[in-house]
C-alpha cells in the first residue's frame, strides 16, 4: 500500500477535530453541523484507502489505470444516511425550538436533584 | 441463495410496505405485522433447529462467490439471538395493539407498525450479517427505525430525549465508518471472514487501535461505563411499548457486535484487560445509579446499563465457559428486561407516572400486576431458581476456572452488584407495591376495567403474563439454552470453523 495524498489526511483530520469540536457545543445547531462535518470526514477517510481514488472506476483506460470502486460504494451509502439523518435532526432542533425558544442542551434536572441531595431522601 | 437466511430481514422489510399499504384499515394492518413477525419467528426457529449442533449455515447474495459478495451467516449464536428478539418483538407488538385496540395509547398506529417492522430487519440483519459494511447497514437500519420512533406521541421532553439520543447514536455510526474505512485500508476486504484471515497479520499496534475503536463505536451502543451518560437520559422518556425494545434489543445487539467483532476480528489477548476494566466499572456505576433514582423507569435504565457489565465481563474472560455463560446472560437479559419495561407500562397505566414518591399499594390495585413483576424482578437480582441465577452462575464459575487478580475482582463486583440490585428491587416492591393504595388508584382501575378499555387492558396483561412465562421457560430450559450456549462459544472462539464456513475448504 502507497501513501495517500499529504493535502488529503490534513484535510481529514482538520474536519474531525472541527467536527468533534462543535459536537460539544451546547447549541443544537452547532451540533447538528458538526455531525454534518464529521459524516463529510467519515466519507473522505474512506476514500483514502485508495490511493488512486482521482480515476474513476471503470474498465477500458489505460492498464491498470482504474480505482477500487469498493469505497465509492459505501461512501455513496454513507452519504445518503447521514444525509436522511440529518433532515432529521433538523427537524429535531426545529421542534426542540419551537417549544422552548431556544435550542440549547438543558442541564439533567435529575442528575442535579440527586447531586443536591445531602442526606437520603427516606430520612425526611 | 439459501432463502432461511434472507428471510429475517426480507420479511419484515416487505411487512413494512404491506402495513404502510394498510395504514387506513387498522385490522388489517394489526394483522399483517402480527403474521410478519410469526413468519421471522418460525423461520429463526427452523435455524436454530440446524445450527444448533454447531452448523453454520452461509449465504452468498446473488451467487458472487465470497469475499466478493455479501455474506449472510447464521452460526448458533446468531440464530439463538434471531429467534429470542423476534419473539419477544412479536410479544411486545401484541402488548402494544394491545394498548391500541383499549385506546391507551397515544402512539400513532399508522407510523408505530411499518417503523416497528423496519426496526426488526434491521436487529436480524445485524446479527447474520457476514460482512462489516453490511453490519453497519444493519445498525443503521435500525437507528434510523429507532430514531422515529422515539419520539412516537412528541412531547417536548421526548423532542430533547431523542435529540440526545440520534446526536450519540450518529456520533458512533460515524466512528464505525471510520472504522470500516481504517479496516479496509488495512487488508482491502469488509468480510469479517476475509479480515480475520488477513488482520491476524497485522501489526499487533494497529490492531489494538482498530479493536480499542470498533469497543468504542459498540461500547457507545451497548452503553457501557463510561459511554452510557445517554442511555437513563433518553429510554426512560419514550412510550413503553418502545422503551421496552429498546432496552431488550438495541443494547444486545451492541453487545452482540462487540462479541462478535472482538472474537473473529481480533485476537483475545489485544484489549482483554480494558474490557475486564469497563465490564466492572459498567457492573458498579450502574447499579451505583439505580440506587440513587426514585422514578422506577430510571432505576430500570440504570440497571440495564449496570448488567451489561456482566456480558462484556463474560467476553473478557475469553474461555467457552465464559462466551457460554454470556449467551446464556444475553437471552435472560433480553426476555427479563422487556418484561419489566411492560410492566413499568402498565403501571402507567394504573398510575399514569411511574415516580416511586407517589405510588403506594399496587398489589392492592392488582395482584397479578405484583406477581409480574416480582418474577423478572427477582430474576434480575440473580436469585435462584431464576434465569437470571442460572446466567450468573455460568458466568462466576468461569471466572474462577479463569482464577487470577482481575477476574476475582470481577467476580466480586459481579456479586456486589447483583446485591445491590436487590436492594434497589426490593425499594421498589416495599415503596410502590406494599401500603395502602391511593384513591385515584383505584378510581383508574375502576376506570380501566369498565367500559372500551377493557379489552385492551385484558391483552396487555395477558401479554406481560406471557413474557413472564417465558421467563420462567428460560429456566426450566437452562439444559438446553447452555447446551447451545457451549456450542456457540466454541464456534465464537475457534474462528477457523467461521472462516471455512465462509470462504470455503481451500482457506487457511
Amino acid at each position: 500500500m502507497s501513501t495517500p495524498s499529504f493535502l488529503l489526511v490534513v484535510t481529514v483530520a482538520v474536519l474531525y477535530s472541527s467536527g468533534f469540536y462543535l459536537l460539544l457545543q451546547r447549541s443544537l445547531m452547532r451540533v447538528v453541523f458538526g455531525i454534518l462535518i464529521l459524516g463529510h470526514a467519515a466519507n473522505l477517510s474512506l476514500l483514502l484507502t485508495d490511493v488512486a481514488i482521482t480515476l474513476p472506476p471503470l474498465l477500458g483506460g489505460r492498464e491498470g489505470e482504474m480505482s477500487d470502486p469498493l469505497p465509492h460504494a459505501m461512501a455513496l451509502t454513507a452519504i445518503v444516511i447521514t444525509f436522511g439523518v440529518t433532515t432529521f435532526l433538523l427537524a429535531l432542533a426545529y421542534r426542540v425550538w419551537l417549544g422552548d425558544e431556544n435550542d440549547e442542551v438543558p442541564d439533567d434536572l435529575e442528575d442535579r436533584r440527586i447531586s443536591s441531595l445531602t442526606e437520603p431522601e427516606d430520612s425526611s | 441463495m439459501n432463502a432461511l437466511l434472507a428471510v429475517p430481514f426480507v420479511v419484515p422489510l416487505l411487512g413494512a410496505a404491506i402495513t404502510l399499504l394498510l395504514r387506513r384499515t387498522p385490522r388489517s394492518q394489526r394483522i399483517a405485522g402480527a403474521v410478519t413477525l410469526s413468519v421471522v419467528v418460525a423461520d429463526a426457529a427452523v435455524l436454530l433447529w440446524r445450527t444448533h449442533d454447531g452448523t453454520i449455515l452461509t449465504s452468498q447474495a446473488g451467487d458472487w462467490p465470497a469475499p466478493l459478495g455479501i455474506t449472510l451467516v447464521a452460526d448458533p449464536m446468531a440464530s439463538l439471538l434471531v429467534l429470542v428478539s423476534s419473539a419477544v418483538l412479536l410479544v411486545v407488538l401484541l402488548y402494544a395493539i394491545g394498548q391500541d385496540i383499549g385506546g391507551l395509547s397515544r402512539a400513532t398506529p399508522q407510523v408505530f407498525h411499518p417503523i416497528y417492522l423496519v426496526l426488526t430487519a434491521g436487529v436480524s440483519l445485524s446479527f447474520i450479517a457476514g460482512d462489516l459494511f453490511n453490519l453497519f447497514v444493519g445498525f443503521e437500519i435500525m437507528l434510523t427505525a429507532s430514531y422515529a420512533l422515539i419520539t412516537q406521541a412528541p412531547t417536548r421532553a421526548r423532542v430533547r430525549a431523542s435529540m440526545i439520543y440520534t446526536v450519540v447514536s450518529l456520533t458512533s455510526s460515524i466512528l464505525f465508518l471510520t472504522g470500516i474505512a481504517l479496516v479496509y485500508a488495512l487488508t482491502g476486504t469488509v468480510n469479517m471472514a476475509d479480515i480475520a484471515e488477513k488482520l491476524g497479520a497485522a501489526p499487533p499496534e494497529l490492531r489494538m487501535v482498530l479493536a480499542l475503536l470498533f469497543f468504542v463505536v459498540f461500547g457507545i451502543k451497548a452503553a457501557v461505563v463510561p459511554m452510557h451518560f445517554w442511555l437513563p437520559d433518553s429510554y426512560p422518556v419514550a412510550l413503553t411499548r418502545i422503551s421496552a425494545i429498546f432496552a431488550a434489543l438495541l443494547t444486545k445487539v451492541a453487545v452482540y457486535a462487540i462479541i462478535r467483532t472482538q472474537t473473529l476480528l481480533f485476537l483475545r489477548d489485544d484489549i482483554s484487560t480494558v474490557l475486564m476494566v469497563v465490564a466492572i466499572a459498567t457492573m458498579v456505576v450502574g447499579i451505583l445509579g439505580a440506587l440513587a433514582q426514585s422514578d422506577i423507569n430510571r432505576i430500570m435504565s440504570f440497571a440495564l446499563v449496570s448488567h451489561i457489565g456482566f456480558m462484556i465481563f463474560g467476553l473478557a474472560l475469553g474461555t467457552a465457559a465464559g462466551l457460554a455463560g454470556v449467551v446464556v446472560y444475553l437471552v435472560h437479559h433480553i426476555v427479563v428486561q422487556a418484561t419489566l419495561f411492560l410492566v413499568n407500562g402498565l403501571i402507567r397505566q394504573y398510575v399514569g407516572h411511574t415516580s416511586l414518591a407517589a405510588i403506594r399499594g399496587l398489589t392492592a390495585v392488582s395482584p397479578a400486576l405484583a406477581l409480574f413483576f416480582f418474577l423478572p424482578a427477582l430474576s434480575l437480582a440473580g436469585l435462584p431458581p431464576m434465569s437470571g441465577f442460572i446466567a450468573k452462575v455460568a458466568l462466576f464459575q468461569a471466572a474462577v476456572a479463569v482464577g487470577g487478580p482481575l477476574a476475582w475482582t470481577g467476580l466480586a463486583a459481579g456479586v456486589l452488584t447483583s446485591l445491590l440490585t436487590l436492594i434497589a428491587i426490593f425499594r421498589i416492591w416495599t415503596r410502590a407495591f406494599w401500603g395502602t393504595p391511593r384513591q385515584d388508584m383505584l378510581e383508574a382501575r375502576a376506570r380501566l376495567r369498565s367500559g372500551s378499555n377493557r379489552g385492551g387492558l385484558r391483552i396487555m396483561t395477558a401479554m406481560t403474563g406471557v413474557m413472564v412465562a417465558v421467563g420462567v421457560a428460560v429456566a426450566v430450559a437452562s439444559g438446553p439454552l447452555t447446551a447451545v450456549g457451549f456450542t456457540a462459544a466454541e464456534d465464537l472462539l475457534d474462528g477457523r470453523a467461521y472462516v471455512t464456513a465462509v470462504l470455503g475448504e481451500g482457506a487457511r
